[in-house]
């Protein structure tokens, strides 16, 4: 059970960020989560958002280089050490963690982050085994 | 196929035969110069020679040079073999460099001119069943008139578009299945990437080949455009003062290009001495122009750094072949002390599979030159993961630091951030205040 990340190449000067997102606002794309990482020359905007398949084709159009991978989006449990269990069940596992983010549900009392891990399956199957609830695409666009 | 020549007495002549019209011709040529042009007279006359001092052309090597700068210096018409009357038309240099020059042209010059041009379409395979699309520059510019007037005499239906408007270029390569296209190979480069996006695959493009030239390419460059458009892409040299396209041209073999010697007569110098190189040796090409009559140069610096190859080609021609240009003089830059060429650049880029679309960024910064070069990401190269994008960054730089001798830094920017071009790409900004 995964979600589908758009990663989207951005230069690293004023205003590249912007025109990303005018693009996406001019769309009507909604944005469930995003998270930037950025090296001295350029940046990569993840996003995971209501329509894969309208993103992708506007972001296109509009001359944006960019790739779809596949993540985790974990509910974290809200208590004192939630996090923590998630990464033991991973670390247990051996599912190395390329990168990952946190945002917020509409929901009270959770959290959720994303997960780009190597072999996605594999975590994917340990952190259910172990009673952490992943979240879905469906789920994710109703959160 | 069997090789096809536009005139094949000439092409293929015995190397005696050449030496023979080069010998007369150039007799000929320096008596026409000393009586016509006192410009070069004087110089002759600095030199203490006199039109008998040349009998043959083993004498080349007594002359004067001329250079860009005489050309300024006698603009516009110091140079002239004819009176104005004469002459039939003016083409004038893109500028790039520098102030324009202007060449001028009697009815015989254009003749054979784009007989030179019809002899390079015809090594591209070129014959009247070819529709030729010329999307060179046409106006002052010698790209669009030189192929326009070579494609005429080879007989194909010609399609004088000129440079510009992608899409309409692309709509009158499939409505009227061009199989022939002529222009610079950086607009190539972009044709194809944009046929590409329109989801065209090369079965899809009625294009069987390309003459490409007016600006240094590479290799690799060639090797894209041709996978791209499904065509074989030959390479053309030229220069305005001494015609346009079609002083040396490729043939089948697609290794160095055969100069019409019959007209254009080539010497391989030492740029910094002016002495005269063996055949094999790199250095800077010097032309005389043989049979030109309005716009006579005699031993003119190109600035063009190649080597002169007399090996016997597979196509049979037996005119003596020129190398790829490694760049102009005047487009190599200077580095830190270390000589660097943008198309050695434009090599690592492609062989690390980036694009050819790409701009070169010089600036001095604490008195200490620095070198940016910026290249288009692409849906190929790029991945969601920093550090691989980091990694390939580095295997970049590492590899302009293995070509070049010196340090650059590698800029990775958003695609069609770099203006394409529809005549020479801009591939180089020198901010250096010197």
């Amino acid at each position: 059970m995964s979600v589908k990340q758009i990663s989207v190449f951005l230069e690293n000067k004023p205003g590249a960020l912007v025109e990303m997102t005018k693009v996406l606002a001019a769309n009507d794309v909604d944005m469930r989560a995003f998270s930037l990482a950025e090296t001295s020359d350029f940046g990569i905007a993840r996003i995971i958002v209501d329509d894969l398949y309208k993103t992708t084709t506007v972001l296109k159009d509009a001359g944006f280089v960019h790739s779809v991978s596949s993540v985790l989006a974990v509910a974290i449990p809200d208590v004192p050490g939630g996090l923590s269990q998630v990464l033991a069940v991973m670390a247990q596992e051996g599912s190395n963690i390329e990168y990952m983010y946190a945002f917020l549900g509409g929901k009270a009392g959770s959290a959720y982050m994303i997960f780009k891990v190597a072999g996605h399956h594999k975590a994917a199957a340990a952190l259910g085994a172990a009673g952490i609830r992943l979240v879905d695409q469906e789920e994710l666009s109703e959160l | 196929m069997a090789e096809r020549y536009y005139q094949p007495e000439i092409e293929t002549a015995s190397r005696e035969q050449i030496r023979q019209w080069q010998d007369e011709r150039l007799v000929r040529q320096v008596r026409h110069v000393w009586d016509s042009v006192p410009y070069y007279r004087k110089k002759m006359e600095e030199k203490g020679l006199t039109p008998d001092d040349i009998q043959s052309a083993a004498d080349l090597h007594k002359l004067p040079f001329l250079s860009k700068h005489d050309l300024r210096e006698a603009y516009p018409y110091g140079l002239m073999g004819v009176p104005l009357k004469d002459c039939v038309r003016i083409h004038s240099t893109s500028g790039t460099t520098g102030k324009r020059v202007v060449a001028f042209y009697t009815q015989a010059d254009i003749d054979l001119w784009e007989d030179c041009c019809a002899r390079a379409l015809t090594a591209a395979g070129a014959t009247a069943e070819d529709v030729c699309q010329v999307s060179y520059g046409y106006g002052l510019f010698t790209g669009g008139a030189g192929l326009n007037g070579g494609s005429h005499k080879v007989g194909c239906l010609t399609v004088p578009i000129s440079s510009g408007n992608t899409e309409r270029q692309i709509m009158f390569i499939r409505d009227l299945n061009a199989t022939i296209l002529c222009c610079t190979p950086s607009y190539a480069a972009y044709l194809a990437e944009t046929m590409k996006e329109m989801g065209l695959s090369p079965d899809q493009i009625p294009l069987k080949a390309g003459i490409f030239g007016a600006e240094a390419w590479s290799e690799e460059m060639r090797r894209d455009i041709e996978k791209t458009l499904g065509i074989k892409a030959y390479d053309i040299y030229g220069l305005t003062e001494l015609s346009g396209p079609g002083v040396a041209f490729e043939c089948s073999a697609q290794n160095g290009m055969h100069i019409n010697e019959d007209h254009f007569l080539p010497e391989i110098i030492d740029p910094d001495t002016g002495e005269v190189l063996p055949d094999g040796e790199q250095g800077e090409l010097v032309f005389t122009s043989l049979t030109k009559q309005a716009f006579p140069l005699l031993r003119y610096r190109t600035r063009d750094i190649c080597v002169l190859s007399r090996e016997k080609c597979s196509c049979g021609r037996t005119h003596v072949k020129m190398s790829k240009p490694r760049g102009r003089s005047d487009d190599m830059l200077i580095i830190r002390g270390v000589n660097v060429f943008p198309s050695q650049i434009e090599t690592v880029l492609l062989n690390q599979g980036y694009s050819a679309n790409y701009q070169i960024i010089v600036d001095r910064v604490n008195h200490s030159d620095t070198l940016d070069v910026q290249v288009e990401m692409t849906p190929e190269m790029f991945t969601d993961n920093v550090g691989e994008i980091t990694r390939r960054q580095k295997e970049l730089t590492d590899g302009l630091r293995s070509m070049l001798g010196i340090g650059a830094k590698v800029t990775l920017v958003a695609p069609k951030s770099i203006v394409r071009s529809e005549g020479k790409a801009v591939r180089v900004i020198d901010k250096r205040k010197i």
